[in-house]
């Protein structure tokens, strides 16, 4: 069975005597060949972006070395391992998101980073992977389908995280964050009368949050996409231009560094959250579709891998993993599109942006050990 | 509790669960996929062309192109109205992302008075989007300088290199040529937009005004790229502009100073014209005043001073000053004499130094009268009665002719209406008639105003415009040529229209044109003062007009009466008399008789005739001007 699921269709003899090399690595090819494919395509459209600054590409190049060597790393690490540091990790993140609040630092009014000695880095990323990895770590222990009692302190265990962020405030990894937690408990086999409780909870609880809860900043967001041309030179500029740019890209795009909105600075943040902007606009929907068709590839193993781990922790880390990732991609496409609220979620592995990519990287990497943990007595 | 849950754990149900779940994720998992591949279809696809104009419209923008305005020289191609360069601030309001606070902070730069913010103001609201509006004009080297530096706090605001209008020789044209300003808000609302789009001025008075679709020329556009702060990266289209008219004007600048010097001080109107063609030589108004004031938007303590003036500047005498002409009529009624038959160069007429109706005892004095106490001689002749002005001779003939007949012929003069010159606000004057008094007074005619009529007094106003070309006429015996200011119009001499009288016998036109040399040439002539050094022959006639009614029997003394009291000096002439190529008339406002107005003509006909070639401009050091 193990044997006839690790085979591929059109994978072929060389694939297989190569597999050992792979085994060796620890990496999953067809994942890494994904990856590489998409972060390569990326820098491209990166640099146009960017009107072909080195300085900002080499960082970029430099990120996703550092990312890639630690998906190296990340898939060295056998699973087990990563269900006992899950914990540990949560915890710190804890701590650092405690920390956030009272000695952070940041910027627009939200304080997002902690400075330890001159290095900076945001706990909220870290709970991006610690959350479901622990989360699965809980329920993996226990008898699933999980009953009341361990969905209640699932909640917990991500609800925690989620307000911390969301007091600093940062509603949209606060919500990132709970998401690939309830993946988890999801696929896990939560009932469905949870889940349709839970929904209706949720629309019911839109007033309320609207009126008491929501900062003007957040509504102001979420007006704003509602009717972007209420506020055309304001907060309806973003979407406006990322639109028109998305909208004026047609079929194939008006060329490689010729996208009149992103070279005159019209399309902002083009270099990092709106960059699919800047590629639908160069490349056309053509580009568009070979980028989902990326996506779709890598999520497509991604599931794969997930679907054939030897442990229930495994399945549960790899598919929540995958499904975060691809969470990230729409809410990242439908909000430059003008689908869903400016939440400030980078296009994954595409985006400039170091933290992003090496968290990604990271969990891809446990993707690719859980891919490779076939020979481990479960 | 850990063997509980691993007794309790099947890994085969687990399986199965995820397994299910995974299904059901895949499901969402391709519905979220699909809605962004339709999205993305429905922005790049369907509503491709919306978002490629607006693509478009946000990076070309559309720029006029304002043309260079037309030149205005003189006849010998003297710059009359030219274009400097000059630098204008202007505001994209949709720019500044705060206009106020814009304003505010350019007000601590630069200099901007009240004025200019409140004029900005006024003109804003009528432009197109993001286009710029004018803020303050003739922007110094200085103030350039202080904006550039200070660029970064002041979005929106923008220096153009603009030509603006400027007359070198300043008040020596200002009614001739008239000037341009600002566009104003009532003319925004009536002006096509294509051809002023990036043009701030228009012609407002004079040849300015009437020739202004000629001078303005055609507006060119050009696209340009811009980023999102308006900065221009790249021409992308262009069509230029094309330059407006050159003029050529018949206007003689050496006429204009011999007659702005020679009217110093005093109000008053030269109007010459060449009979030859209708060309006009002078054309000058006293005071004047410096048209390039009004260019920017004259202030409005400046504008007041102007305006209020009892010396009223701004009026334009020569072609809105509408007098009596006085006895500057009489050769034309002595030719309508001749003509009709009423008199022959032969007759005569007693003259006791006044003249009174039958039937009526009010006399009607002779201007001589009071001054040598009987007529100009014992009967008076046609020669006579122009050479010295006699005017019981012409109550006599007036009598005879009757008002409405006079009128008739007069017509043929061009008197009583305009003369068609190519400029602005010309006035028509009147030449009475019994209809005409029955129409405007509504009244009958009395026989008394024939005589008034008879020597240009009473109802009748000419302008000095008419009146040079009623003189033009004369020197011509028998036609003339609408008069015109512009000689050429980029190169191509405009038709002129041709004043015909009917045919009269040459020898009354000789009969009146000796008459008119002998007020000159003779002794006996009322300007032989004039013929002093005079290099050539001149026909002519002065002229007095009554400002006040003078009562049946009181004198009429120059010295008693306020300056503002005084007779207007007239006077008409035309030289040389065997070939003219000069007809003037003058007016000198409160010269107490014509002889204020002689020196003016002599000044002028000099210039024209006894100076070909040295130009007055140069010997008065203004030929660098020109």
């Amino acid at each position: 069975m193990a044997e006839y699921l690790r085979r591929m269709p059109y994978s072929g003899d060389a694939f297989r005597r190569s597999s050992t090399v792979w085994s060796l690595l620890k990496l999953d090819p067809w994942l890494l060949g994904g990856l590489l494919v998409l972060t390569g395509f990326g820098l491209t459209v990166l640099n146009s972006a960017v009107d072909g600054s080195n300085a900002a590409i080499q960082r970029q190049a430099i990120y996703l070395g550092i990312g890639f060597g630690g998906m190296l790393v990340a898939a060295q690490i056998p699973v087990y391992r990563y269900a006992r540091l899950a914990p540990w990790m949560y915890l710190i993140g804890i701590l650092a998101l405690i920390a956030v609040l009272f000695v952070g630092v940041g910027a627009k009014g939200a304080q997002r980073w902690l400075s330890l000695g001159g290095f900076r880095f945001q706990p909220s990323e870290i709970m991006k992977l610690a959350v479901p990895l622990t989360v699965a770590w809980y329920l993996a222990k226990r008898s699933l389908p999980p009953n009341p009692k361990y969905v209640g302190a699932t909640l917990f265990l991500m609800g925690l995280p989620a307000v911390l962020i969301f007091f600093q405030p940062d509603l949209g990894t606060a919500i990132l964050v709970s998401v690939s937690g309830f993946f988890v408990l999801f696929l896990a086999g939560l009932s469905w009368r949870y889940i349709t409780t839970a929904l209706a909870v949720v629309l019911a609880s839109i007033w309320p949050l609207w009126s008491f809860v929501m900062k003007d900043y957040q509504k102001q967001r979420v007006l704003t996409l509602l009717d972007p041309e209420s506020d055309r030179l304001g907060a309806g500029w973003n979407i406006i231009q990322s639109k028109t740019a998305i909208g004026s890209g047609g079929w194939s795009g008006k060329g490689y560094m010729e996208g009149t909105q992103t070279l005159l600075d019209f399309l902002p943040e083009s270099h990092t959250d709106f960059i699919i902007a800047v590629l639908a606009e160069e490349y056309g929907l053509q580009g568009v579709l070979w980028l989902v068709l990326l996506y779709l590839f890598i999520c497509l193993r991604g599931f794969w891998i997930s679907y054939n781990a030897h442990s229930t922790y495994g399945r549960l880390v790899g598919a929540s993993i995958t499904l975060t990732f691809f969470v990230y991609v729409f809410v990242n496409m439908g909000m430059v599109a003008g689908i869903l609220p400016v939440v400030g979620v980078p296009l994954p592995l595409v985006s400039a942006g170091g933290t992003s990519i090496v968290t990604l990287l990271a969990g891809f990497g446990i993707l690719m050990a859980i891919s490779q943990d076939k020979r481990q007595v479960n | 509790m850990a063997t509980d849950r691993n007794l309790l754990k099947d890994d085969n149900r687990e399986g199965r669960i995820f397994a299910d779940r995974l299904v059901v994720t895949l499901v969402i998992f391709a519905v979220m996929l699909g809605l962004l591949v339709i999205r993305y279809y429905h922005l790049q696809i369907v509503d491709h062309a919306i978002y490629a104009t607006r693509s478009d419209q946000n990076r070309l923008q559309t720029q006029p192109l304002p043309p260079r305005r037309g030149l205005i020289r003189d006849r010998a191609g003297r710059l009359i109205a030219e274009n400097e360069p000059s630098f204008v601030l202007a505001i994209v309001a949709e720019r500044t992302g705060g206009l106020d606070a814009v304003i505010e902070r350019l007000q601590q730069i630069i200099d901007l008075s009240d004025d200019d913010v409140e004029a900005f103001q006024l003109r804003r609201p009528s432009t197109r989007p993001y286009a710029p509006v004018p803020l303050k004009f003739r922007i110094s080297e200085e103030e350039r300088a202080r904006i550039a530096v200070n660029s970064h706090e002041l979005p929106g605001v923008e220096i153009e290199a603009q030509l603006i209008r400027f007359y070198p020789l300043a008040d020596l044209f200002a009614h001739a040529v008239g000037y341009v300003g600002r566009i104003n808000e009532r003319e925004l609302q009536t002006l096509p937009e294509g051809p002023y789009e990036g043009t701030f001025h228009i012609g407002k008075t004079g040849i300015e005004k009437y020739y202004e679709a000629s001078l303005l020329g055609q507006a060119g556009v050009q696209t340009v790229e811009t980023d999102a702060r308006g900065r221009i990266m790249r021409l992308v289209d262009k069509t230029p502009p094309v330059p407006g008219k050159d003029m050529r004007l018949n206007l003689d600048a050496d006429l204009q100073l011999a007659a702005a010097q020679a009217l110093e001080g005093q109000r008053g109107a030269v109007v010459a014209i060449d009979p030859r063609n209708g060309g006009v030589l002078a054309l000058y108004s006293s005071p004047s005043f410096d048209p390039n004031s009004f260019v920017n938007g004259i202030s409005f303590k400046d504008y007041g001073e102007l305006r209020d003036s009892p010396d009223v500047p701004l009026f334009n005498r020569a072609l809105q000053g509408q007098y009596p002409p006085g006895s500057t009529v009489k050769p034309a009624i002595g030719l309508a004499g001749l003509h009709m038959g009423l008199v022959t160069p032969q007759s005569k007429v007693a003259d006791p130094g006044w003249y009174s109706i039958p039937g009526d005892d009010r006399r009607y004095r002779d201007w001589v009268l009071r001054i040598r106490g009987r007529g100009h001689a014992d009967t008076v002749d046609l020669h006579m009665a122009i050479a010295e002005s006699c005017d019981v001779y012409f109550y006599d003939l007036a009598r005879n002719m009757t008002v409405d007949r006079m009128h008739d012929f007069l017509q043929n003069f061009n008197l009583g209406a305009r003369t068609g010159v190519d400029t602005t606000n010309e006035r028509p004057g009147v030449l009475p008639s019994s209809e005409w008094k029955l129409q405007n007074r509504g009244r009958p005619w009395y026989p008394g105003e024939t005589l008034s009529v008879g020597i240009g007094q009473g109802y009748m106003l000419a302008t000095p415009m008419q009146l040079a070309l009623m003189t033009s006429v004369l020197a011509n015996r028998g036609y003339a040529y609408k008069p015109s200011l512009v000689a050429e119009v980029d190169g191509i001499v405009p038709a002129t229209e041709r004043l015909q009288l009917p045919d009269i016998e040459p020898s009354h036109w000789q009969a009146v044109i000796e008459g008119m040399e002998a007020v000159v040439h003779e002794r006996s002539g009322t300007a032989h003062a004039m013929a002093k050094g005079l290099k050539y022959r001149v026909a002519s006639k002065t002229g007095t007009a009554q400002v006040i009614g003078i009562a049946q029997d009181e004198e009429y003394d120059e010295d008693e009466i306020a300056e503002r009291h005084r007779n207007h000096g007239l006077f008409i002439a035309f030289a040389p008399i065997e070939a003219p190529t000069i007809a003037l008339a003058v007016i000198v406002e409160n010269g107490g008789g014509s002889s204020a107005a002689v020196p003016v003509a002599r000044a002028v006909l000099d210039a024209w005739l006894a100076n070909p070639g040295k130009g007055v401009m140069r010997n008065a050091g203004l030929a660098s001007n020109g």
